[in-house]
C-alpha cells in the first residue's frame, strides 16, 4: 500500500478559510456528475436501442448485428430520438447516479424498514441489506486493524531498541511493502478454510497483514524522531530505557503513528473486501462479486459507494482522533 | 520431532550470528548490512522447511520452500506467460497510461487555482478509497483480456499520482519564482528549469507508491475474470486444484516483480534526484 508519509508533507489547500474551500470542490463534484450522466448514454446505447426496437421505435441501422460492430457515439448521433430510456434501463452497463442512489436506498433503508427480512419485521438485520454486509466487512476491518496496529507498534518498539532486530527485520519490512500482498488474500482464506477456520478470522488476518507494515515503518520513524538534544537531556537525567520510551519516544511518535494509522485503516478495509471475494459468506466484497456474476451493475455501484463512504468515515474518524489527541498534547494549536 | 529441534537450533545459531555481527566491530560496513538481513531470511526459510517437515504439516496448508522451488523450476514457461500477461500487459501499460494521464492533468490543474482547490481535496479523498472495488465493473466493460486489467490499474494509480505531482509542482519558494520572473522566463521555461526539477522527488514518491498499486490492481482484477493466463488466474485456479506449490510460485513471481519494479523506479529516482537531501548520504 501507500508508504507512510511524514506528517505535514501531505498537500492541503492551505491558507484558505473553510467556507472558501468548499465551492471549488462542489464544482468539481458537480462536473464529475455531469460527465457521468453524459457517459451513461453511449455506454448503454446498444441495450437501449434493442429495447426501443422491441417497443416499435424506428432505429437505424435496424439490424442488431450491424449495431454491434458500430461505435457507440455513432449510434448515439444516429438515434437521438430513441435514447429516452438511457437513464432508466433495467440492466444498464453503466447505471446513472440516481439509479445507484435508488438501489442504495432500496438495499438499505427500504429493505430494513419494509422488507420481509428487515430489522423492523424480523428483529435482525436482513442479509440482503447493505447495512448487514457493511457491518460484516467492518467487523473484519476493525479486528484486523487492531491486531495489525498493535503488532506493528510492538515490533517497532523492538526494532528501535534492538540493533539486531533493526538490521534483520527492517529491510524485509521495507521490501514487503513493494509486494502486492493483496494477491495472497484468496490463498489465506482458502487455506484457513480447509483447516476449519472460517468467518471473521481469515479476513481479519488479511486486514491485519495489510495494516501491519505501514504502522511498523511509520512508528519506527516516529520513535526515532526525538533529536540528539532531547536524547541527551534524558541522559543527563540518567533516565532508564523504559522511561525514555514512555516519556520521550512514544509521545513524539504520536503524529507519525496517526499518519500511518490513516493509511493502515484504509488498507485494512481493502483487505477485508478482497478477503470476502473467495468465500461468499456476506460482506461488501461478496456483494460486489455477486453483482458482477448476475450483471446487477447498480448493486456493484451501491456496494462500492458504501465501501467508499466507510473508508472516508474511518479515515475521518482517525483524523478527528488525531486532532483531539495532538491538541491535548499541545502539539497542535 | 528431531527436525523441530533442529529448527530451534538453527534459529539460535542464525540469530546468535546476527547478534554477533550487529554488535561486532564491523557493524557499519556494507557487507554486514547486507549479510544480516540475508542470514535472517535464510534462517526463517530453513526453519520453515524443517518445521513443516518435522510436524508433517500437510502440503495443502503450507508447502515447504523446497517444494515451492521445485514447482517454480518445473513451471518456468507457464509462469513466464503469466508474468507477460499480468505484469507487462496489464500492470505496466496501465501504469504508464495512468501515471502519464495524472501527470498531464497535474500540469493542467496547476495552471488554474480553482481547479487545484477543487481537485486536490477530491484527489486526496479518492486516493484513500478502495478503488480495487471497481474491478468487477471494469472487467464487465472491457472484457476478460488485459485491457480491463490495465483500466483498473489506470484508475488505481491516477489519484495518488495526481495528488503527489500537484503537491510537487507547488514546492518552489516565492523567492525562486521571483528570480525566474526577473529573468522574464516564460511559463514553459519556469516549468522546465525550475518547477519540474523541484517536483521530481514528489513525482517519484507517487511513482513508487503506484508501482505496488499497479500490481495489486492487475492481479485482483483477474479474480473477476481473465483468459486462462495471468498470475491472478493462476493463483485462484491452482487453489481450486489444491496445487499449493504452484500458488506459492505465482506469489513468488508477483513478489519478485513487485520488488524489481519498485527497485527500478527507486534507481531512476536516485539517478535523477541525486541533488536531493535524502540521497546525498550522511543522514
Amino acid at each position: 500500500m501507500a508508504e507512510a508519509s511524514d506528517p505535514g508533507t501531505r498537500a492541503s489547500a492551505g491558507g484558505w478559510p473553510r467556507w472558501l474551500r468548499l465551492p471549488p470542490v462542489l464544482g468539481m463534484v458537480l462536473a464529475l456528475m455531469a460527465i457521468w450522466y453524459v457517459a451513461v448514454v453511449p455506454m448503454n446505447v446498444k441495450e437501449v436501442l434493442t429495447a426501443a426496437e422491441r417497443a416499435g421505435v424506428e432505429v437505424s441501422p435496424p439490424s442488431a448485428v450491424d449495431r454491434r460492430d458500430m461505435g457507440n457515439w455513432a449510434l448515439v448521433f444516429r438515434n437521438t430520438h430513441a435514447l429516452g430510456n438511457s437513464w432508466s434501463s433495467d440492466r444498464p452497463k453503466l447505471p446513472a447516479p440516481h439509479q445507484v442512489l435508488v438501489e442504495l436506498y432500496d438495499s438499505t433503508i427500504d429493505e430494513e424498514l419494509n422488507g420481509r427480512r428487515g430489522i423492523v419485521r424480523s428483529g435482525t438485520l436482513s442479509n440482503r441489506s447493505l447495512v448487514y454486509h457493511a457491518l460484516v466487512t467492518l467487523n473484519a476491518t476493525f479486528l484486523g486493524f487492531l491486531i495489525g496496529a498493535l503488532l506493528g507498534a510492538g515490533l517497532a518498539v523492538g526494532i528501535v531498541h534492538s540493533r539486531v532486530m533493526d538490521m534483520s527485520v527492517m529491510p524485509w519490512a521495507i521490501v514487503s511493502q513493494t509486494i502486492p500482498i493483496v494477491a495472497l488474500a484468496p490463498m489465506i482464506i482458502v487455506v484457513l478454510y480447509s483447516i476449519g477456520v472460517q468467518g471473521l478470522i481469515p479476513k481479519a488476518v488479511i486486514s491485519a497483514y495489510l495494516s501491519f507494515f505501514p504502522v511498523v515503518v511509520g512508528m519506527v520513524k516516529g520513535l526515532r524522531s526525538p533529536d540528539a538534544m532531547q536524547m541527551d537531556l534524558m541522559r543527563t537525567y540518567s533516565a532508564s530505557t523504559a522511561s525514555v520510551l514512555t516519556k520521550l519516544r512514544l509521545p513524539s511518535s504520536i503524529p507519525y503513528l496517526f499518519a500511518s494509522l490513516k493509511i493502515a485503516i484504509a488498507a485494512s478495509l481493502v483487505g477485508a473486501i478482497v478477503g470476502e471475494l473467495p468465500v461468499q459468506k456476506g460482506g461488501l466484497g461478496a456483494r460486489m462479486l455477486a453483482g458482477s456474476y448476475y450483471g446487477q451493475t447498480a448493486q456493484i455501484w451501491a456496494a462500492l459507494l458504501v465501501a467508499a463512504t466507510l473508508a472516508a468515515l474511518l479515515v475521518y474518524a482517525i483524523a478527528a482522533l488525531e486532532r483531539r489527541t495532538l491538541r491535548r498534547m499541545g502539539m497542535m494549536p | 520431532m528431531t527436525l523441530v529441534i533442529f529448527a530451534v537450533l538453527l534459529w539460535v545459531l542464525g540469530f546468535g550470528l546476527n547478534v554477533m555481527l550487529a554488535n561486532g566491530p564491523a557493524r557499519d560496513t556494507g557487507a554486514v548490512r547486507l549479510a544480516v538481513p540475508l542470514i535472517f531470511g535464510l534462517t526463517i526459510l530453513g526453519m520453515w522447511e524443517l518445521i513443516v517437515r518435522g510436524m508433517q504439516v500437510s502440503t495443502v496448508i503450507l508447502p515447504p520452500p523446497s517444494l515451492i522451488a521445485a514447482s517454480f523450476a518445473e513451471n518456468l514457461s507457464t509462469l513466464w506467460g503469466d508474468f507477460v500477461q499480468t505484469i507487462l500487459k496489464g500492470a505496466l501499460s496501465g501504469y504508464i497510461f495512468g501515471c502519464g494521464a495524472a501527470f498531464l492533468t497535474a500540469l493542467l490543474v496547476d495552471r488554474s487555482d480553482y481547479l487545484r482547490r477543487g481537485l486536490l481535496p477530491l484527489g486526496n479523498f479518492m486516493a484513500a478509497l478502495p478503488i480495487v472495488g471497481t474491478a468487477p465493473i471494469l472487467v464487465m466493460w472491457f472484457g476478460f483480456g488485459w485491457q480491463s486489467k490495465a483500466a483498473v490499474v489506470v484508475l488505481m494509480v491516477y489519484f495518488p499520482m495526481l495528488v503527489n505531482t500537484v503537491a510537487g509542482l507547488s514546492e518552489t519558494t516565492a523567492m525562486q519564482r521571483d528570480l525566474m520572473r526577473t529573468y522574464a522566463a516564460t511559463w514553459g521555461q519556469t516549468l522546465w528549469t525550475l518547477r519540474l526539477p523541484a517536483a521530481l522527488p514528489f513525482v517519484f514518491n507517487g511513482l513508487k507508491i503506484c508501482s505496488t498499486l499497479a500490481l495489486i490492481g492487475a492481479i485482483v482484477a483477474e479474480f473477476f475474470g481473465s483468459p486462462t493466463l495471468g498470475l491472478g488466474f493462476r493463483i485462484s485456479t491452482s487453489i481450486g486444484q489444491l496445487d499449493l506449490g504452484m500458488v506459492w510460485s505465482a506469489i513468488l513471481v508477483s513478489a519478485l516483480s513487485g520488488t524489481a519494479f519498485y527497485g527500478l523506479v527507486a534507481l531512476a529516482e536516485r539517478r535523477m534526484t541525486f541533488w536531493h537531501a535524502s540521497h546525498r548520504g550522511g543522514r
